[in-house]
C-alpha cells in the first residue's frame, strides 16, 4: 500500500528535466508528457501493472515480475523520454532524470528487495539474481538506450579517464582491505590471546576511526611528503604527500579497526566447550588456530571485512580530492564546475560498487556459517 | 596403571587440588565424586595437563606425563566433558574421526573406526555419519562426545560429568552403554560427577574428595559399608544407605538350598531388586535359577542381614 501512495505521490514530482546547456538549472517535464503518447502509455501502463503487482503481499513470486516490469517500464520512458526531449531542443541541450525518476526508481527497487527477501532465496540464487541484475545493466548501457541522458553525455568524452579511476577505485578499497586483512587478521588474532595487548590496542584503532576523514588526509599530507623527500627509495615507489599512498594508507588505517574488532569478537565467539575439546584432544596451537577458530569465527570476520569493504568504497570518493584518482575526481571536478552531471557520473557508479561489494559479501557470509544453527 | 601422585593446584594461595595420591589399574573404572568445587574438574585437567600441576606427578605405565609435550601426551588421553564441545563445523565422522586423523591413521582406518564406534553406541553409522552435531538429540550428541574420546583407542579415558545434562532416562542409559563398552574395550576410564547414585552404578572403584582433598578412595561397598569421615557418610545418603549396599550385591552371593515359590530369578539379579520382588509379592523368598537343576532360593531374611550396617 505504501509503495502505491508513494508511487502515486512521485508521479505529480517532474520526471525528467530539460536544460538548456549542461550549467544551467533544468526545466522539470512531468512524467505524462515525457515521451511521445505512443511510447509513454505502454510504458506507464507497464508501469502501473508492475506497482499493482507488487500490492500482492501474499503472493511473493508475483511481486518480484511486479518489480521487474515496472522497472523495464519506468527505463522504458527514460530513455524514450530522452530521446524525444532531446530531439526538439537545442543543440547543447541536456536531459537528465528529475525527482520523479529517481523517487519511482527507489521504490521499485524497495520492491524489489522487499519481494525477494520475502522469497528467501539461498545464496545460489542471490548470485544468480545479482550477476542477472548486472548484465541487464550492463545491456541497457551497452545498447545505448540511455545514451541520451546527460549522464551518459558526460561520460562519452571520458570513456578511457572512468574506465582509469574505475580501477583506481578498486584498488584504492578492495587494496586497502586486503592490506588491512593482511595487518588485521594477525593483529586480531594475538589481541584474542593476549588480553593485555587488546586492551591497548582496540582503544588506539577506535580514536584512529574517529578522526574525520579530511583531518586524516591532512594529517597524511604533511607526513607522507616528509618521508617522500627524505627518502628517495620511497618517492620512487609512488609514496609523497599527495596522490595515491596518502589515501590508500588513510583507508588502511580506518579499516584497522572493524578487521581487528570482529576478529576477536569472532573467535571469542566460538562456545569455551569446542575450545576446551580442541585442547584437549591434543590439537597444536596452529592446527586450532586453523581448524577451529578461524573456520567458526569466520562469519564474524567477514562481516568486519563487509564494513571495511562497504565503507571504503564511500570513502575513496574523498581521495579525489587529493588527487588520489577514483572516482572521487569526477565528483569533486563536478563540484568546482557545478556540472551536477558530473558528479552525478562520480557518484552513481560508486554507490552500485559499495552495493554489489555489501550483497557478495553478505552471500559469502551465509556460505560460511557452520551447518545448521551453532552449538547446543 | 595410572599413579596420580601428591598433585596439588592452587589458586589464590588456596588449594583448589589438595596433595591428591591415588592409583588407577588398567582396566577399571575410577569414579571420583564430590560437590560442587571440590576440586574434581582441576584434579582430572592436571591428569591431561590442560591445567598444569603446581606440585606432584601423574605417571602412566610408570612414564611421567610431563617427559612429553602436552598435545602429545592428550592425543593418548581421551578426553569427554559435559556439554560434549563437538566441533559444529565437523560432520559426525570427523569429529569422532579427529583424535585419529591427529596422529596420522590411513583414511580408510579412521573410517572402519568411526563405523565401529558409532555401532558400539547404537548409531547406525549410515544414517549418522555425515550428520552434523546440531542435527543430533542430547542423547546422540553426548554419545558422539564419548566415541571421540574413544577413537584412537587411548590409553585413558578423562570423563568430566559427561551424563550431566542428560534426563534420568537417558542417563541411565548412557550409564550402561558406558559400562558394556568399556567392558567390551576394557578401557581405564577416571569419570567425575557430582551424583553419588552414578559412582556407585559406574564405579569399580570410588574415590571422594571434598575440598580439594582425597578422603576416601575404595570400593562402593567398602564406601557405603564403612565411610571415613561424616561428608562421605553424608554423600553416600542416610536413608538410601542400605538400598545402594543392596543394589551392588548379586543374589548369587546369598543363595541357599531350598524350595519358593513362584517364577525363578537369574542369580545375577542385585538384591535391590530381588528385595522389592519381594515385598511387591508379598513372598518371605524368591527361587533362584541354578545350571544343574536343584532347588535354590534367596530369602528376605538373607537380604535383611546384608543391608544391616556395622553397629
Ligand atoms: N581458573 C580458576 N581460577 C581460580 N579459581 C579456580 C579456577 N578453576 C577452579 N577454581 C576454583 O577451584 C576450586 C575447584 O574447582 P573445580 O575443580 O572446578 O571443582 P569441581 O569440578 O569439583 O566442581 C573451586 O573453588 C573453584 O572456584
Ligand atoms: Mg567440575
Amino acid at each position: 500500500m505504501l509503495f502505491l501512495i508513494l508511487g502515486a505521490a512521485s508521479c505529480a514530482a517532474p520526471f525528467l528535466s530539460l536544460a538548456a546547456n549542461r550549467i544551467v538549472v533544468g526545466e522539470g517535464v512531468a512524467l505524462w508528457r515525457a515521451a511521445p503518447v505512443q511510447h509513454s502509455a505502454p510504458a506507464l501502463f507497464l508501469l502501473g501493472l508492475g506497482l499493482l503487482l507488487g500490492l500482492l503481499q501474499s503472493r511473493p513470486v508475483l511481486r518480484v515480475a511486479g518489480a521487474v516490469l515496472s522497472l523495464a517500464g519506468l527505463f522504458w520512458l527514460l530513455s524514450m523520454g530522452a530521446a524525444a526531449l532531446l530531439a526538439d531542443a537545442g543543440r547543447y541541450a541536456r536531459v537528465s532524470p528529475a525527482a520523479g525518476f529517481w523517487c519511482l526508481l527507489v521504490i521499485c527497487a524497495l520492491l524489489l528487495a522487499d519481494a525477494l527477501s520475502q522469497l528467501q532465496p539461498g545464496p545460489r540464487t542471490r548470485a544468480a539474481a545479482l550477476a542477472l541484475t548486472l548484465l541487464c545493466v550492463a545491456g541497457l548501457l551497452k545498447a545505448g538506450l540511455l545514451s541520451d541522458l546527460s549522464i551518459a553525455q558526460e561520460f562519452a568524452p571520458r570513456k578511457a579517464a572512468v574506465l582509469d579511476a574505475f580501477i583506481r577505485h578498486l584498488w584504492l578499497a578492495f587494496g586497502s582491505l586486503g592490506l588491512a586483512a593482511l595487518i588485521g587478521l594477525p593483529l586480531g588474532v594475538l589481541c584474542h590471546r593476549h588480553s593485555r595487548l587488546r586492551e591497548a590496542l582496540l582503544p588506539l584503532l577506535s580514536f584512529l576511526q574517529t578522526i574525520p576523514s579530511l583531518a586524516m588526509f591532512g594529517i597524511m599530507i604533511p607526513l607522507l611528503g616528509w618521508i617522500g623527500t627524505q627518502f628517495p627509495a620511497a618517492q620512487a615507489i609512488g609514496i609523497a604527500g599527495i596522490g595515491f599512498a596518502p589515501a590508500f594508507l588513510a583507508l588502511v588505517l580506518y579499516s584497522l579497526l572493524p578487521v581487528v574488532a570482529n576478529t576477536v569478537a569472532g573467535l571469542e565467539s566460538i562456545p569455551p566447550a569446542v575450545r576446551d575439546a580442541a585442547r584437549g584432544i591434543g590439537m597444536t596451537t596452529w592446527q586450532r588456530l586453523f581448524r577451529i577458530e578461524i573456520p567458526l569465527g569466520l562469519p564474524v570476520i567477514l562481516t568486519g571485512l563487509r564494513i571495511v569493504l562497504v565503507q571504503n568504497t564511500g570513502l575513496a570518493v574523498i581521495a579525489g580530492l587529493i588527487g588520489g584518482g577514483g572516482f572521487g575526481t569526477f565528483v569533486f571536478q563536478g563540484l568546482n564546475q557545478t556540472a551536477t552531471d558530473l558528479i552525478l557520473l562520480g557518484a552513481l557508479p560508486t554507490v552500485a560498487l559499495a552495493m554489489v561489494a555489501a550483497i557478495v559479501m553478505d552471500i559469502l557470509i551465509e556460505i560460511t556459517q557452520p551447518q545448521r544453527g551453532s552449538e547446543t | 596403571m595410572i599413579e596420580i601422585d601428591g598433585l596439588s593446584k592452587f589458586y589464590d594461595n588456596k588449594a583448589a587440588v589438595d596433595a591428591v595420591s591415588m592409583t588407577v589399574e588398567t582396566g577399571t573404572i575410577t569414579v571420583i565424586v564430590g560437590t560442587s568445587g571440590s576440586g574434581k574438574t582441576t584434579l582430572l585437567r592436571m591428569i591431561n595437563r590442560l591445567e598444569t600441576a603446581d606440585a606432584g606427578e601423574v605417571r602412566i605405565h610408570g612414564e611421567a606425563t610431563d617427559s612429553l609435550a602436552p598435545h602429545l601426551l592428550r592425543r593418548r588421553i581421551g578426553y569427554a566433558i559435559q556439554g560434549h564441545g563437538l566441533f559444529p563445523h565437523y560432520t559426525i565422522a570427523r569429529n569422532i574421526g579427529a583424535v585419529p586423523a591427529l596422529l596420522g591413521w590411513p583414511e580408510d582406518q579412521i573410517r572402519a573406526r568411526v563405523d565401529e564406534l558409532l555401532s558400539l553406541f547404537s548409531m547406525e553409522p549410515a544414517q549418522f555419519r555425515d550428520r552434523y552435531p546440531a542435527e543430533l538429540s542430547g542423547g546422540q550428541q553426548q554419545r558422539v562426545g564419548v566415541a571421540r574420546a574413544l577413537a584412537s583407542r587411548p590409553d585413558l579415558l578423562l570423563m568430566d560429568e559427561p551424563f550431566g545434562a542428560l534426563d534420568p532416562i537417558i542417563r541411565a542409559r548412557a550409564q550402561d552403554d558406558l559400562r558394556r563398552i568399556q567392558r567390551a574395550l576394557g578401557s581405564t576410564i577416571l569419570l567425575v560427577t557430582h551424583d553419588m547414585e552414578e559412582a556407585i552404578r559406574l564405579g569399580d572403584r570410588i574415590a571422594v574428595m571434598d575440598g580439594g582433598r582425597l578422603v576416601q578412595h575404595g570400593s562402593p561397598t567398602g564406601i557405603i559399608r564403612n565411610p571415613a569421615t561424616g561428608f562421605v557418610a553424608e554423600m553416600v545418603g542416610g536413608v538410601e544407605r542400605p538400598l545402594r549396599l543392596l543394589s551392588l550385591l548379586p543374589v548369587a552371593d546369598i543363595v541357599e538350598p531350598g524350595t519358593a515359590p513362584g517364577e525363578a530369578i537369574a542369580p545375577t539379579t542385585n538384591l535391590r531388586d530381588a528385595l522389592a520382588l519381594c515385598l511387591w509379592s508379598g513372598r518371605d523368598a524368591l527361587p533362584v535359577q541354578t545350571d544343574d537343576g536343584r532347588a535354590a532360593r534367596v530369602t528376605l531374611k538373607a537380604i535383611r542381614a546384608q543391608a544391616q550396617g556395622p553397629g
